[in-house]
Formats: structure tokens, sequence, C-alpha cells
């Protein structure tokens, strides 16, 4: 009888110590709660010691009644060539406000440039050590960030007549 | 990214790639006399002052509406800085206001060349989230829908990249089996674009009387034609004296920028969703994963085009397996999951014919999703477009557009 194998994506990750807030889910939806200071040593970490080489996605979400109000979340991905079992997914969280910039993981993986700068163009929040923080998909001058919740559905009516700088 | 990065194929890769020498070899061999020195050269040489060049938003060789910033020096791009948001419609806010079952078609106009495996990415998310399954005959219908459309999508991009180049027969061949291809989403779905089809689920209806042989004739004449679509191409010494070397793209570098599906592979790297981590019937069917060795734009073209022979396999299979029974689960159900205070969330994602097309849906039990972010390759892909027109010429641009396969539509969002 051999003790149940330990996942040694788990023993990593409680070797972070408080870095790591919770650890919840399974599988292909293990998402673990980052401290917000941490997130580029965990990034860094995650990429150099468990095979995470690739940022598949980042992405923010809105929860007004929550303090820190914002969440953001890393899709990482481990692609395992030779052995495809081997190969998994992982979430990441942390929390963020607006003055309660997050550190960027630009230096860990280069897709996270695009990713973080949609974040702060869609909601707000700035991502600290990142290269050239500015909008991707709205225009420089647009007033407000629509994916918060508090933003209208049909828009403000104010952002065409803005445009005053070169979108880039 | 280190393992298998570059070196030869494990099982099941096809192995695809021209070499520099080898074409010029070729050209030399046809020219039988040293090829003389074009006039372009002298102007490719830097002259140490740097110009700013726009190009786009609204041009034939983009497809779409992207605009670029470059900096030359001569005709060489020193830098080139993408710049997008012209298609952005705000699709994620709207989201948030539609409930499940009607995202559906909307996710059709995310990449308006592939809305199956857009739709298909979409409610396999949404399976996953209110935790059913679609039955096996909807989910092998499901994944030759996908297959069909991976077909369509690099047909459309097989003609539009030539033409571009220069090469005109494929534009035209290729356009008329893409219009063979969505003429069996036609019959099924009574729209021509072919989409929507998918549910949460299952399928909304099943197959008309007759389509099982009308496909099964297209994928089994597939082959031969498409040898005729893609054969003048190929073949071309003009395609091949621009794309062999082009804009080369470094295996670490790729997985890095986050870079994937043929643009990805074309790099060496065999990392395709289907196979490494299989979703719908994806486990029961037999297929390769073509692989290029260079990462040039002339691999990341053969890689699509091995990718489409793979499909035709794919459907064919699929119509031979294809299981009898429901294509519905029943009953069908409203919502997502998650209460209250407590969300519950989901990233699915499957292999769409530009790369990984990803949902990641949060959700607190209302009829529309608290969040839903569309994790789009070709937005992704876009960020390897700097990368590999650095050093190149100006005139290149077109062709190292066109190796990419951008949609804007799913970038922008």
């Amino acid at each position: 009888m051999s003790a149940p194998a330990v996942d040694p994506l788990l023993e990593a990750l409680a070797g972070l110590g408080d870095a790591v807030e919770s650890v919840r889910g399974a599988g292909d939806e293990l998402t673990v709660r980052v401290r917000r200071e941490a997130i580029a040593e965990v990034c860094a970490a995650l990429k150099g010691e468990q095979g995470f080489t690739a940022l598949v996605d980042l992405c923010g979400v809105d929860f007004p009644g929550r303090e820190p109000r914002f969440e953001v979340v890393y899709h990482l991905l481990k692609p395992a060539l030779v052995d495809p079992a081997a190969a998994r997914r992982l979430r990441l969280k942390v929390a963020a406000g607006e003055g309660a910039p997050v550190p960027s993981v630009t230096s860990v993986w280069r897709a996270a440039d695009a990713c973080e700068r949609e974040v702060w163009d869609l909601f707000g929040l700035r991502f600290e050590g990142h290269p050239e923080l500015s909008r991707i998909l709205l225009w420089e001058g647009f007033a407000g960030h629509p994916l918060r919740k508090d933003f209208p559905l049909e828009g403000t009516g104010t952002g065409a007549s803005a445009a005053g700088t070169d979108g880039g | 990214m280190a393992e298998g990065a570059g070196e030869p194929l494990e099982t099941g890769a096809v192995e695809l790639s021209e070499t520099v020498e080898a074409v010029e070899e070729a050209e030399a061999a046809v020219l039988l006399a040293p090829t003389p020195e074009p006039d372009g050269e002298a102007a490719a040489e830097p002259r140490g002052e740097e110009v700013e060049l726009g190009f786009g938003p609204q041009h034939p060789a983009i497809h779409g509406v992207l605009r670029l910033r470059a900096r030359v020096d001569g005709e060489r791009i020193i830098d080139c800085r993408p710049i997008l948001g012209h298609l952005h419609r705000g699709v994620e806010k709207v989201f948030e206001r539609t409930p499940f079952a009607d995202i559906v078609p909307q996710t059709d106009r995310l990449d308006f060349a592939a809305p199956a495996t857009t739709n298909l990415a979409y409610v396999g998310a949404v399976e996953r989230l209110q935790g059913i399954m679609a039955p096996p005959r909807a989910r092998y219908l499901r994944t030759l829908f996908a297959e069909l459309q991976r077909i369509a999508s690099h047909l459309l991009w097989l003609a539009g990249h030539a033409a571009d180049l220069g090469v005109m027969p494929p534009f035209f061949a290729a356009l008329r089996e893409r219009d063979r291809v969505l003429g069996l989403f036609d019959v099924y779905l009574r729209q021509y674009p072919g989409a929507s089809g998918m549910r949460p689920g299952g399928l909304s209806h099943d197959l008309p009387a007759g389509w099982v042989e009308k496909c099964r004739e297209l994928a089994g004449s597939f082959p031969g034609r498409l040898d005729e679509c893609a054969g003048d191409l190929l073949g071309s010494r003009p395609w091949k004296k621009r794309t062999v070397g082009l804009g080369v793209l470094a295996a670490e570098v790729a997985v890095d920028l986050g870079v994937t599906g043929p643009a990805l592979r074309a790099s060496g790297v065999a990392w395709d969703l289907r196979r490494a981590m299989p979703y719908e019937a994806y486990g029961e069917v037999a297929f390769e994963v073509p692989v290029g060795r260079n990462g040039d734009a002339h691999d990341r073209c053969l890689v699509r085009v091995e990718e489409m022979r793979q499909a035709a396999r794919i459907v064919v299979q699929c119509l031979d397996g294809l299981p009898e029974g429901p294509v519905l689960a029943e009953p069908p159900r409203e919502g997502g999951g998650g209460s209250g205070e407590s969300f519950q969330e989901v990233y699915h994602a499957v292999e769409g014919p530009k790369g990984e097309i990803g949902f990641y849906l949060v959700s607190e039990g209302a009829a529309a999703p608290y969040r839903c972010h569309v994790r789009a390759p070709s937005f992704a892909n876009l960020q390897a477009l700097p990368e590999i027109c650095r050093g190149e010429l100006v005139g290149d641009l077109v062709a190292l557009i066109g190796s990419l396969d951008l949609s804007l539509g799913e970038a922008d969002r």
C-alpha cells in the first residue's frame, strides 16, 4: 500500500506561505487566491518551477459590494507536450481596487501586456511595472471604464467627442 | 517552453518545412543563371533615418479593420505596433444582460469566419457551469461541425492570403470549396453562414434526411479538391520566395506571447487542445497534429493546409461512428450555477481554427452571466505581429499579417 499521491502543485502552493490566501476547486477549475503584492513572485515561481509556461488569459471582474472592489483573474496553462496527462490549467485571483495597483506580470509572460492594458481600459485598474499601460480597445480620452457594473449599458454619450489623441 | 520545441516530433505529428536554401536552389535551377540583384535591395538598406508609416485601419489585406503604426528605416521595419479596437462593440458588457441561451447567436459574430467553433466553446462553458453533458450523438455532430468549420475558415484564409500575395487561382478555387462546406451548414440550419445551431446541452435539432450522404460525398472528395485549391499556391515559386524564412517566430517566444493554434504549431510546438485536453468526441477519433520546424510564414501556411486534410479525416470518422439517440440533453436548464453571494466560475476552451478560443463565465445563479470574458486567439496572436515584423521589409507586411490569420471581430470584441 502506498500513501495517496500528493499533488506536487498543491505542495508547491503550500510552500509559498502567506502569499497564497486560499485554494479552492479541483482539476481544471483549481482556483488559488493570491495576496496582491505577491502575485508577480507567485507567477514567476509557478512558471519556473511548475512549468506553467503560458498565460492563457487575464481579465477583470467587478464586484461593487466588495472591498477591494475588483478581482483580476489569471488563467495559466502547463502545456506538457511529452506527457499530455501532465498538462493542466490553473486559475489565480487577486483582489484589487482603484487605490491598490496590482504588480504587473509582463516580466513573467509577455502575453500579459495586451491583457493588462485591456483590464486597465475596461475596468480602470492599474498595473505596477507595466511597460506602457494605455487603453487598447477604446481610445485615449474615452471617459470611464465600460465593464464596471455602474457604467450604463447604453453608454454615456460623451466618449466620442472626447477622442482627442491619436489612439495608441 | 523547452520540451518538444524545435525537436523532431513525437508520434502522430506530420512535419512540414522548407528551407531558404532549397527554395533558392530550385530558383537557380529554373533560371539557370544567378539571380540579378533586384533594385529593391538597395532601398532596403538602412539609411539611418526613421519614418513613421501608417497602415490601415482600412486595407484590403487586413480582412477586417486593424491599424498598424510602423517605424521604418528605408524599407526595413524597425518596429510595428498594432492599434486595435476599431471593431470593439462591447459584447462582454452586452453578455452580462443576455440570458445564457440567447448569447449563442452573438458568439457567431466574434470570429465571423468560424462561428461554429466559437459556439462550441461557449456552449461547452455553459454546460460545465450547469453541470450538464450533451448526448453522444450531439457530441459527435458538434465535433463534425467544428471540423467543417475549420475547413471553411482555413479555406477563407487560403483564398485571401493567396490573393494578397498575387497568386490568384486559389482565390476562386478555395472560395468555391468553402461555399460547398457552407452549403452543408445551409441545409442543416437554413441559414448560410452556418451558425447558432449549438445549444447548451446539445444541438437545436437533428440532421435533415440525406445530409449524411451529402457530407460524406464532400468529405470524400475534399482531399483531391484541396490539392486543386492549394496546389497552385504551394507549388508557386513566387509564393515560396515571399514566405520561406519570412517572419520567423521562435517556439519559446510564441509560448511566452500566448500564441496558440496553427501559428504556434508552425513554430514546432505540438500543442493542440483536441489532442492534449480532448473535448466532445475528439478522444475517439484519429488524426494527426501537423507542426512546422522553422516557424516562418511558409510553415504557418503549410500547417493550415495539412489541418484541412486532417479535418476531413475527422469528419469521415464522425460520420462512421455517429451514434443514434437524442441531440439535446433533457431537460435543458435555465441560468447558471451559484446563488446569492456564492459565485460559480468556469473556464472552457476549444481548439478553434485560429487557436484557443475560451470562455470564462462567472455566474451568481441569474438568467444572464455575471461576467463573460472571451479569450480570443486573435487577440493573443496579434501580439506576435510586432515580433515577426521586426527587421522585415515593408512590402512583406501583407504576407506577415496574412500568415497569422487574424480575425479582428474576436480580437476587438
